[in-house]
């Protein structure tokens, strides 16, 4: 044997890392750039999650690489590079900001206008907080109100250590790995998210938010929710908040999945407000969701949603209505300004019987954004009686935007009754005329038509939230007339 | 060897045959291989995502028959509006057929392409209008390349046309498996006014696909009314596509009755590149059994002040499938703007299938748009109604269906193809109306 030169060692140590891979360092707070097998492995890992978990994962991711990006949305964006996201980042415990003086005073002001809280202001600008703090109280009250009746409200990396067989049940019952794109996607890659479980015949007797959530920190941009209302049950859940919300993360791809057994309701309401680009629309985030919910017999299902940022959005809340009189529900205002671009809708399948379902959509767009509602409403052979109205309604302002209505509608029964009806407008230069002979300035008066035409679904939010989206309406189309 | 390359191959033995000149020579090269590049459509395109051309695109489809086939006048005197005077362009398996035709060169051209296409005297209109709005892709192309005949219609300014032009295509089935590709090219120049029945007939149970192209040019102050007919045997198929530019103060509608036909699939586009334009798009669909009847429409609104009105019914029943893909597109030039899209569907059996697609593209804002779409069933109530009054079911159920078709019979403006028209609905429906109009 010859000597063991120093070229030899270099030699073997190239192949050996060669022989090991890639390797990701778990303890790390940020993995590196990319998404390959170890990255899932990894992030299942940090999560500490069981191995039918990891499984799960990689085989999401499998299916994931054998997919491709969808292209048939009514949207224009520059394709994120996948392999230029680092798919994992513990939330900093470091505050942002040492006091609220530091913070974007035009942050500040849109936070006053929107009537939020000062000690709610410092902890959504990621002020440092004292330990004082009102909700921090509120939420261990809420804590116990919610473990006394028995409904589980946990993050879902919690879940599926504390409750794996309720997450192996459901998860990706509804969306399953293969569903779509980003579906799959965040079926490898989710990072965390909420879990909520209602017990049979109990009815939560407050709004589940993630303001209150009890683990706050930072949800990631592949964020998961899994909610499972037992027979009988009532819930109602708040997502979001009307807050401008600085992310930096240019991709969001979310998975919502609702489960509705038999008699049960769920409300789900979102206000999305996530940075939508400056006025040029250069940045803002690509928010791409999937959201869809299972409804068993005599359920129902209603989505509420208020869409004012993200520069792309790309948004179907879908409910299968399985069991025979199960209802489902849509009701939505989506607002786009600037350079914004919303494809947004919903699809309600009816497979049951006496099925019904509502759909209200009102589309606004300001600007040079556009503005689309996809929809689909699907009766099938055996769903005998199967009801749906759908309303689309949308507002232009300026000649430089667009509205678009893409309704899909397939009957195989004959005793369905649909009725779809969509209509297209502007705000009236007598309305506006009316407003102003009475003192009301302008801009004020836009934003008064505006909500009475977005009245039908503001109705549909919880009090609070409903306070909040009316201003946010007001400050989304600021600017965008005279 | 597939239906696309048989059909690209052939091209070149047609394309010297017909030998007329270059405008045309290079028109029809052009259509070859854009036809190359796009081939059929299939489900994958949006456009065609509930309408299968597999089944009817089998490899023996050839595009010219081999024989010539008469037909008696007797054996079609029944398609014909007979009681009613009419100038005529019958074409019987793609050939013209001038012992059945009544055509005029008078004050106007009611005549054929071919002449049109061969002849000088015509070169300035061909050069100007033909093949100058039908989009070249796919079956359009595949027409383009193929098209040897079909109906030429020029009417020169202020002139009223005195009585309705009935364009009819007959085919023998003496021949199966033919792909026939009839071109119609229409010309109304400014402030003229005509009427128009088009219909496609198979007189044997052979099955025979048409892939028609009709070209409408409307001008300005021009008013067209323009009635298709689909009545066929059941093995029969028609792709027509219909475009329509119209100029300023123009009127141009289109009524399509689907009653018959194993697939038809109606593309009809507007383009209104003038302002204070109408157009105007009616249908009735009723068909059983296992056919298909899909209608694709749009509306381009390019300029200012326009109108358009969609309106169309449909009763769907045994295992017939319906399809409405109706598009409203409106520039954001097209300020003022009035479009209006309404489709109405009953499915009777528990197999019809209805897939209903109402579209709006709308980048202006001082627009009203709007459209409806319902499915439902008859009124149990005015049922009810009318059975407390002796009337029986059947007769009851075709009166209520009557009625919900009526609305668009009613924009008829020939009579006799409204009582025509009625007839054949009394016909489908198996009751007697009992009523005259």
């Amino acid at each position: 044997m010859g000597k063991f030169t120093e070229d030899d060692l270099k030699k073997d140590l190239e192949t050996k890392e060669y022989e090991y891979g890639f390797y990701t360092d778990i303890e790390s707070e940020t993995f590196p750039i990319g998404l390959d097998e170890s990255i899932v492995r990894a992030i299942s890992k940090k999560k500490e999650e069981p191995e039918w978990m990891t499984q799960w994962r990689l085989e999401a991711f499998k299916i994931w690489q054998s997919m491709t990006e969808p292209e048939w949305a009514n949207v224009h964006y520059q394709k994120p590079d996948f392999q230029n996201i680092s798919y994992y980042s513990a939330p900093s415990k470091k505050p942002k900001y040492d006091s609220i003086d530091q913070v974007d005073p035009e942050l500040l002001d849109t936070f006053r206008r929107l009537g939020i809280s000062l000690d709610e202001q410092k902890k959504l600008a990621g002020v440092a907080v004292d330990i004082v703090i009102d909700s921090v109280s509120v939420a261990t009250t809420f804590k116990d109100t919610l473990a006394k009746k028995g409904i589980i409200f946990c993050p879902i990396s919690e879940a599926i250590r504390e409750y794996p067989d309720l997450v192996k049940q459901y998860l990706g019952s509804v969306v399953p790995q293969k569903d779509n794109y980003y579906a799959a996607l965040n079926s490898a890659v989710f990072s965390d998210g909420s879990f909520c479980y209602i017990p049979k015949g109990v009815r939560c007797p407050m709004e589940l938010s993630t303001y209150f959530r009890i683990n706050q920190a930072g949800t990631g941009q592949f964020e998961r929710t899994l909610v499972i209302a037992d027979q009988d049950s009532y819930v109602s859940y708040l997502e979001g908040c009307t807050a401008p919300s600085r992310d930096e993360n240019q991709l969001h791809a979310a998975v919502v999945e609702l489960i509705a057994l038999d008699g049960a309701e769920i409300k789900y309401s979102t206000v999305q407000n996530w940075f939508p680009g400056d006025k040029n629309g250069k940045g803002g985030v690509y928010n791409f969701v999937t959201k869809r919910g299972l409804c068993e017999t005599r359920a129902k299902i209603s989505w509420t949603q208020v869409e004012t940022g993200s520069a792309v959005t790309w948004k179907y809340p879908s409910c299968i209505l399985k069991g025979d009189d199960s209802i489902g529900e849509f009701y939505s205002i989506a607002v786009t300004n600037n350079y914004q671009q919303a494809d947004t809708g919903t699809k309600m399948i009816h497979i049951g019987k006496n099925t019904r379902s509502t759909i209200i959509s009102k589309g606004i767009s300001a600007g040079h954004s556009q503005n689309s509602y996809r929809g689909l409403v699907k009766i099938h052979a055996r769903a005998q009686n199967a009801r749906n109205f759908s309303q689309c309604d949308s507002l232009l302002m300026g000649n430089l935007c667009g509205a678009h209505t893409f309704p899909y509608i397939e009957v195989e029964n004959k005793t369905a009754k649909i009725e779809h009806e969509a209509t297209t407008s502007k705000i009236g230069e007598d309305q506006i005329f009316y407003c102003n002979q009475r003192g009301i300035e302008t801009e004020k008066a836009i934003a008064l038509i505006v909500n009475g035409f977005s009245k039908e679904v503001l109705n549909k939010l919880p009090m609070e939230f409903a306070v909040e989206a009316q201003k946010l309406l007001e400050i989304s189309l600021e600017g965008s007339v005279g | 060897m597939e239906l696309k390359e048989k059909f690209i191959s052939s091209f070149l033995a047609v394309d010297d045959y017909l030998n007329e000149g270059s405008l045309v020579h290079d028109i029809r090269s052009e259509a070859i291989k854009n036809f190359e590049a796009t081939g059929f459509p299939t489900k994958k395109s949006e456009a065609w995502k509930y309408t299968s051309l597999k089944a009817l695109l089998r490899d023996d489809l050839s595009i010219f028959p081999k024989q010539e086939a008469t037909v008696e006048f007797r054996d079609v005197r029944k398609y014909f509006l007979h009681d009613l005077d009419t100038y005529k362009i019958v074409f019987v398996d793609g050939q013209y057929s001038a012992f059945l035709s009544t055509t005029t060169h008078e004050g106007m051209d009611v005549c054929l392409l071919s002449s049109a296409l061969t002849k000088d005297k015509y070169k300035a209109v061909i050069e100007n209008y033909f093949n100058q709005v039908a989009p070249q892709h796919g079956l359009n192309a595949l027409n383009t390349a193929f098209a040897k005949e079909g109906a030429y219609i020029y009417i020169p300014k202020h002139k009223e046309v005195d009585k309705p032009i009935e364009i009819l295509y007959f085919y023998t089935g003496a021949e199966s498996a033919l792909m026939l590709q009839p071109r119609n090219l229409i010309v109304v120049e400014e402030n003229a006014q005509v009427q128009i029945i088009e219909r496609h007939q198979s007189l044997s149970e052979h099955a025979v696909l048409t892939n028609a192209v009709t070209e409408i040019f409307v001008n300005q102050r021009a008013q067209v009314d323009y009635y298709k007919i689909q009545n066929d045997q059941a093995q029969a198929s028609l792709i027509d596509s219909t475009y329509v530019k119209q100029e300023r103060d123009s009127v141009c509608s289109v009524h399509t009755f689907s009653f018959g036909g194993q697939l038809t699939r109606n593309n009809l586009n507007f383009y209104q590149h003038g302002e204070h334009a109408m157009s105007i798009m009616k249908g009735i669909t009723l068909i059983e059994g296992k056919q298909h009847v899909d209608h694709n429409t749009l509306v381009h609104h390019i300029a200012p002040n326009c109108e358009s009105h969609q309106d169309y019914k449909g009763v769907y029943d045994d295992r017939s499938t319906g399809v409405f893909n109706g598009k409203i597109f409106v520039e954001k030039e097209a300020q003022k703007l009035n479009a209006f899209q309404q489709n109405n569907n009953i499915l009777i059996s528990d197999k019809a299938t209805i897939n209903s697609k109402p579209q709006l593209e709308i980048f202006a804002d001082d627009v009203k748009c709007s459209h409806g779409c319902t499915i439902g069933q008859l009124d149990e109530d005015a049922l009810f109604y009318m059975r407390a009054r002796g009337i029986n079911e059947k007769e009851a159920r075709g009166l209520l269906m009557y009625a919900f078709a009526n609305n668009v019979l009613e924009s008829v403006k020939i009579p006799e193809l409204k009582k025509r028209i009625n007839r054949i609905i009394a016909l489908k429906m198996g009751v007697k109306i009992g009523f005259d109009l």
